[in-house]
């Protein structure tokens, strides 16, 4: 097995390509061609400071790769450190600190050549002893890493000569992709323990100083391994929480970057001549996950009728002004590798709901759905909005707006009926696991389908082509019936960058060029 | 009763030092009780620091081990203990979120804080005293009106709204200053000063209004008294009359009024810091208790609270080394 043997990963799009392409799955899968950056792509040159302002980012943040929650920490991560594999910006794996890998048949056993000659910003050479330590960090009783469950499935990290070899509880097929997870960086160890929050690594740049919550500073690693990577003298990363502050600083030439534009005056801002907008369906989706085990979700006619009763085409246009794609029950779309491509999209149809509703032996039905703006951008909105839409299918949605301080705790996994997200996964498999497996732990729908996870588990482990597409489009389908689900839109990433910057395509995995904005990007002028 | 009323005070200071040191013990008390309000407070709410850093990546365990490793599973008696017991002796802990030294984190936010503020001060205070006389010299004037209406204007739009219009006027369209107010190590005070122009300005709109206008209407409401009848009769300019005779008598509302108005400039500005992405104490505090950081939210507080009682208490001084009545007790 080698590298770039999947291509799971979503076409770009431009905001233009989308409206004119009338906005759907359709218009996505001919777009890629269309998108190209504005800058011509003039050879990469070295030097600059740059700046890049991005909307998350808290004064509690810290170093430690375990506890990364949101694109800022991200994107300095992925300044500072390395990881065994990457994604590049379009879409293949391809190994970054790991050479090359190869598999067990069973896809149990996973063994990684590390590279050699890599040097940490205090000197310290890469050795395969630093990988097993940073896989540590997030392993076993006592971690209190975000990606403990990431890793949950591995059962033993050990290093043999210039190899790591990762054994797994069962095969899966995946594997590499999962260790290009932003929380995976790989520190250095001594004795056995990294320290995770020195901000030494391996990255293009070293850390020079770091306020959470304020700014981030790091200037070029003059000994980076890659020769075609990490341009700039010095990248600072400033946390801009407020949008429009963040556009004005755009609007002013204080940033180079930012993320996050605001969709509502995203015409005004495309005025700008000095800055381009970019938008990138990277598979980060908006849902409204249903208890599948307490009523009346319980009921599959019930499920039904609410998802025949959304209206996706308004939720789109309305609150991602079309700069998002409608989504189908199911969180794979076009861009991944095992897309079930037969699946019929569903249409917003009061009179089939009304029909399920029927079947379920009711005349009309009241629910509770709770919301709050912490589970994304406008979802109370949309959710007053699917109220509206409900009621002509004889169901009534009573929206209960909760706090959002305290959102993912009190209400997420606890209410019923709620307003959530999901970030793009590199994998189908991960796609599907990590909301809907029966025993995941963020299985929001509490959903137990037999079929599926039978499914889940053989695919995973399956080698053969052929045979895992199908098994994925039946996975598919089966959630878009049976699931506990509504994904009425896949939500684009959207940002803007200075015409004076220079990049390729940008990736689609995450924001940002991939979280890598800082590594990839330069000054063009 | 005139020549009373208006000499400088001979001898002040005897009973001032009892007054300032119960007004210090009570302080004390104060901050006593805010650290328990808003302890138990952070505490009510839903959630803790382990579920809202990991957020929605939390599983049971790791909130299980976060919380271990954090000393959250003791009970909230004994952490309040441990807190006191650190902060008796001068530690404030360390930030649980980060685990970063809480003293050193809220000293450079406090410091730019209280940078911003004085900054703020120094335009506002003077200018608002100042108009404020200019308004009551001229009262019924032009002049009077345009000062008051002005005022009135800046303070009645909304803080943030002000702080956007300056940003278009001056910084998207003059290119004269910059909207972002972020500071950094290595700046030289002119830049520094260049940086923070835009929310200095912004806070001094927002604040001028109340103090001028407090400065007008008491200066009249002294002027209505007869022994500025008396100094008028004795031919003393109306400039003299209003600097001379009646400043003196007006300044203990004026003092109060620009007292609170300072503290509001170090305790009620994260709205301008985020606008501005101003790396001040208030964002800090609102951070803190979106995490529930509690020791974090615990300091800022404790400085907030402080900064109240301290400049309270120098009102309270000032006033009565300007006005005698205040000074000796009947």
């Amino acid at each position: 097995m080698t590298a770039g043997r999947t291509g799971p990963l979503l076409s770009q799009l431009s905001r233009r390509s989308i409206l004119k392409g009338g906005a759907g799955l359709a218009a996505s899968a001919a777009a890629g061609s269309l998108w190209m950056p504005r800058p011509a792509r003039a050879a990469p040159k070295k030097g600059g400071d740059f700046k890049l302002g991005i909307a998350s980012g808290s004064t509690t943040d810290s170093l430690d790769p375990g506890t990364y929650a949101d694109n800022y920490m991200q994107s300095v991560g992925h300044a500072l450190h390395n990881f065994l594999t990457e994604v590049t910006n379009t879409g293949e794996l391809q190994g970054e600190l790991a050479e090359s890998w190869e598999a067990s048949p069973d896809a149990r056993t996973w063994t990684f050549k590390i590279r050699k000659g890599v040097e940490f910003h205090d000197g310290k050479s890469l050795t395969p002893a630093d990988v097993v330590a940073s896989m540590e960090h997030h392993r076993g009783e006592g971690s209190t890493s975000a990606a403990t469950s990431l890793l949950d499935p591995v059962t033993e990290v050990k290093a043999d000569g210039d190899v790591v070899v990762f054994t797994l509880a069962a095969g899966n097929a995946d594997f590499p992709y999962l260790v290009s997870d932003y929380h995976l960086a790989i520190l250095p160890a001594s004795d056995g323990k990294v320290d995770p929050t020195s901000g030494v690594g391996c990255g293009a740049y070293k850390l020079k100083s770091f306020e959470p919550g304020v700014r981030t500073l790091v200037e070029k690693n003059g000994s980076y391994w890659k020769s075609d990577r990490g341009w700039f003298d010095t990248v600072e990363f400033l946390v801009i929480a407020d949008v429009v502050a963040r556009t004005n600083a755009m609007a002013t030439g204080e940033i180079h970057a930012m993320n996050r534009i605001d969709l509502k005056t995203v015409s005004l801002l495309e005025r700008n001549k000095a800055l381009e907008i970019y938008s990138v369906n990277g598979g980060q989706h908006y849902t409204l996950p249903m208890n599948t085990q307490a009523a009346p979700f319980d009921d599959k006619n019930v499920r039904m009728a609410l998802k025949y009763a959304i209206d996706r085409q308004v939720m789109l246009d309305t609150l991602l002004r079309g700069y998002g794609e409608i989504g189908n029950d199911q969180p794979v779309t076009a861009g991944y590798k095992f897309f079930n491509a037969e699946l019929p999209q569903r249409g917003y149809d009061p009179d089939k709901a009304k029909f399920h509703l029927r079947q379920a032996g009711l005349d009309s039905l009241k629910v509770d759905l709770s919301a709050s703006d912490a589970a994304f951008a406008g979802a109370v909105d949309a959710a007053v909005l699917f109220k509206e839409q409900a009621a002509k299918a004889g169901i009534e949605v009573n929206v209960v707006r909760e706090p959002a301080d305290g959102y993912w705790d009190s209400v997420w996994l606890k209410k019923p009926f709620c307003m959530s997200y999901w970030g793009g996964k590199p994998t189908a498999d991960w796609a599907l696991t990590i909301g809907y497996a029966k025993d995941a732990a963020w299985n929001d729908t509490h959903w137990d389908n037999e079929r599926f996870n039978t499914l889940l588990v053989a695919a995973r482990a399956e080698l053969d082509e052929a045979r895992r597409t199908e098994m994925y489009a039946e996975m598919q389908t089966l959630l878009n019936e049976d699931g506990g689900v509504i994904l009425p839109v896949f939500a684009n990433y959207n940002g803007a960058i200075s015409t004076r910057i220079g990049h390729d395509t940008l990736a689609s995995n995450w924001d940002l060029d991939g979280l890598r904005a800082a590594e990839r990007w330069w000054f063009a002028s | 009763m005139v020549r009373e009323l208006i000499r400088r005070p001979a001898r002040p200071m005897g009973p001032l030092a009892g007054l300032v040191a119960r007004r210090l013990a009570l302080g004390l008390l104060t901050l006593f009780v805010v650290s328990v309000i808003i302890f138990l407070g952070v505490s009510l709410l839903p959630g803790d620091v382990a579920t809202e850093l990991l957020g929605q990546s939390a599983t049971p365990a790791t909130v299980a081990a976060l919380r271990h490793s954090l000393g959250l599973d003791q009970p909230l008696v004994a952490r309040y203990g441990l807190w006191l017991g650190g902060i008796l002796q001068g530690d404030f802990g360390t930030s649980l979120a980060n685990g970063r030294p809480i003293g050193h984190l809220v000293a450079a936010r406090f410091g730019n804080t209280i940078f911003l503020a004085s900054v703020a001060a120094l335009i506002s205070v003077p200018l608002s005293v100042g108009l404020g006389l200019l308004a009551a010299l001229y009262r019924g004037s032009l002049l009077d009106r345009t000062i008051n209406a002005l005022t009135l204007v800046s303070i009645s739009f909304p803080e943030f709204f002000l702080a956007y219009i300056l940003i278009v006027i001056l910084s998207m369209q003059a290119g004269l200053l910059p909207s972002l107010a972020t500071l950094n190590e290595g700046m030289g005070l002119a830049e520094q000063l260049h940086r923070i122009a835009l929310p200095a300005l912004t806070l001094t709109l927002v604040v001028i209004a109340h103090m001028m206008r407090m400065t007008r209407a008491s200066i009249l409401g002294v002027l209505a008294s007869p022994f500025i009848e008396m100094a008028r009769l004795k031919g003393a300019s109306p400039a003299r009359v209003i600097v001379r005779h009646a400043l003196p008598n007006a300044w203990s509302p004026i003092i109060n009024v620009i007292v609170l108005n300072l503290a509001y400039l170090v305790v009620g500005v994260v709205v301008v810091e985020v606008v501005f992405v101003y790396p001040g104490l208030g964002q800090l505090m609102v951070d803190s208790v979106q995490k529930r950081d509690i020791p974090v939210v615990q300091a800022c507080s404790l400085l907030f609270a402080a900064t109240f009682v301290g400049l309270n208490l120098t009102a309270d001084l000032l006033s009565m080394l300007a006005n005698p009545r205040l000074r000796h007790a009947r």
